[in-house]
């Protein structure tokens, strides 16, 4: 230690916390001109402290479950027979399930079908809130190294959650669809209309700029639009709700308070382009270092 | 050790001599708000399922630094404030610094005006401090709408500064007993 006169130290201790202010808005203004370093610092620190989330994860499942066990204790024989009737509707559905899948494939056949890709996907646990005051969004253990990449779509097991925003090497951050910054083309399935699904903030994502000769119908489902990068239609979202009239907003499928195992799902849709119009003139090719000149394109 | 330290202190001049396990003891009971600060934000930003759970952590640390910060400085120091401050801004979605810079003003305000507010009863001290967690929330809800270029709803800023000033008491409470009984014992 750098042995220092008692008014200097006191001089300098006095400078501190004016030079730390100081610091801090220029930090403000540096996050700001330079998102990316900011965004890079911040899936850093989440890399750093994943494991650690990881066990602060189990103690509270583990009591979750202990809960819910001793809430359904006091009904156990309603429960039985309600999960009775559910087995029994279930097998309905199963047996409808099977008769339809074998059509569709029957179908399929003599269309000559051109099978969809199957997606890859990786499943993570979603370990953290990483959302605050006018944010929301989750920290998953899965990054990079598992495959997870920017613009992966995240589902849970019932419907859509978000889109992956940042990648680190063991997490990822995937901003939930209730984020105010999130806007996602929907498509409703009963009015066929197209729509704008935006977050604010609430439980609820309202719907916006939907036709207004086709109005939203309440209960019915909203699916991803065609209009997304890297998302095809139809993957559920959830179904639509008037808590006031002439507002429509969407409930979610997903379970979006109570995230546990999340999975991204790359569908590699990002080289769907349009095709090249014959007959149109050919723009000259932009110059590429290192690669020859093509000729003639289009 | 010969000498008890909480004996020792109450005859000033003489004190204990600094052996290492004393000077660690010490320096333990010194950093333990800001330890368990630090802790606080890693632990209320796991998925606990609690609702409101950035809103009570907000509350929790401008709580943490104001309290100790008038009570105790030494144990809230400037650069312990700052540490917090950014570890909440990167494990958040705000613009970066923005924790830091509300936790360091509320520090500043405590520290000028240290001396009339460690001499103020508790519901003075209580105003003030729903006063500071209105103004960090104000500012946190100015900056957050100039950089997003729209004006955010003011409803959760005000929930925010709502639920601070609801915990400042409960936080209060156990403050005040780890301060008698841990950070700075031989005061009582």
């Amino acid at each position: 230690m750098i042995p220092l006169s008692i008014p200097l130290r006191q001089a300098l201790g006095k400078l501190l916390l004016p030079l730390m202010i100081v610091l801090a808005c220029l930090m403000i203004a540096l996050g700001q001109a330079d998102r990316p370093l900011a965004e890079h610092a911040r899936m850093r620190v989440s890399d750093v402290l994943a494991p650690a989330y990881r066990l602060t994860r189990v103690p509270g499942v583990r009591a979750r479950a202990i809960l819910a066990e001793l809430s359904t204790m006091g009904r156990m024989a309603q429960e039985n027979a309600r999960l009775r009737a559910d087995n029994a509707e279930m097998r309905r559905w199963y047996q409808v399930a099977v008769t339809l899948a074998n059509e569709n494939e029957q179908l399929k056949a003599s269309l000559h079908w051109i099978p969809d890709a199957v997606p890859t996907f990786v499943s993570g646990l979603a370990v953290r809130d990483a959302g605050g005051l006018y944010a929301r969004a989750i920290l998953l253990m899965v990054g990079g190294h598992n495959g997870a990449a920017i613009g992966d779509v995240a589902f849970d097991g019932n419907g859509l959650v978000g889109r992956v925003t940042e990648v680190g090497e063991r997490s990822a951050r995937v901003l939930l669809i209730t984020d105010s910054s999130s806007r996602i083309p929907v498509q409703l399935a009963s009015s066929h209309a197209e729509a704008i699904m935006a977050g604010d903030n609430t439980d609820h994502p309202r719907v916006i700029f939907y036709p207004q000769d086709n109005r939203p119908i309440e209960g019915e489902r909203v699916l991803t639009g065609d209009r997304i990068d890297h998302v095809p239609a139809g993957l559920p979202i959830g179904t639509i709700h008037y808590p006031r009239p002439g507002q429509p907003v969407v409930q979610p499928l997903a379970d979006l308070s109570r995230l546990g195992v999340v999975r991204l799902f790359d569908y590699g849709l990002s080289s769907v382009g349009s095709p090249q119009a014959p007959g149109r003139v050919a723009r000259p090719p932009l110059p590429q270092p290192g690669l020859p000149p093509l000729l003639g394109r289009g | 050790m010969a000498i008890d330290q909480r004996g020792s202190d109450l005859h000033p001049g003489i004190s204990p001599r600094m052996t290492p396990i004393l000077w660690l003891d010490m320096a333990f009971r010194r950093s333990l708000p800001g330890l368990f600060t630090l802790v606080a934000v890693i632990v209320l930003s796991a998925p606990l399922g609690v609702p409101g759970q950035a809103e009570i952590l907000f509350g929790v640390t401008l709580g943490s630094v104001f309290f100790w910060s008038v009570m105790r400085p030494a144990a809230m120091p400037a650069l312990a404030v700052f540490a917090i401050g950014l570890l909440m801004d990167l494990l958040g979605f705000l613009p970066l610094g923005l924790v830091v810079l509300v936790l360091l003003l509320a520090h500043a305000i405590a520290i000028t005006a240290r001396f009339s507010l460690s001499q103020m009863n508790f519901l003075a001290l209580w105003a003030i401090f729903a006063l500071i967690a209105l103004g960090g929330s104000a500012l946190e809800w100015a900056l957050i709408s100039a950089f997003s270029l729209r004006l955010m709803a003011p409803g959760p800023a005000l929930f925010q500064a709502g639920l601070a000033m609801g915990l400042y008491p409960l936080l209060s409470v156990l403050f005040v007993w780890t301060n008698r009984t841990i950070v700075s014992p031989v005061q009582t």
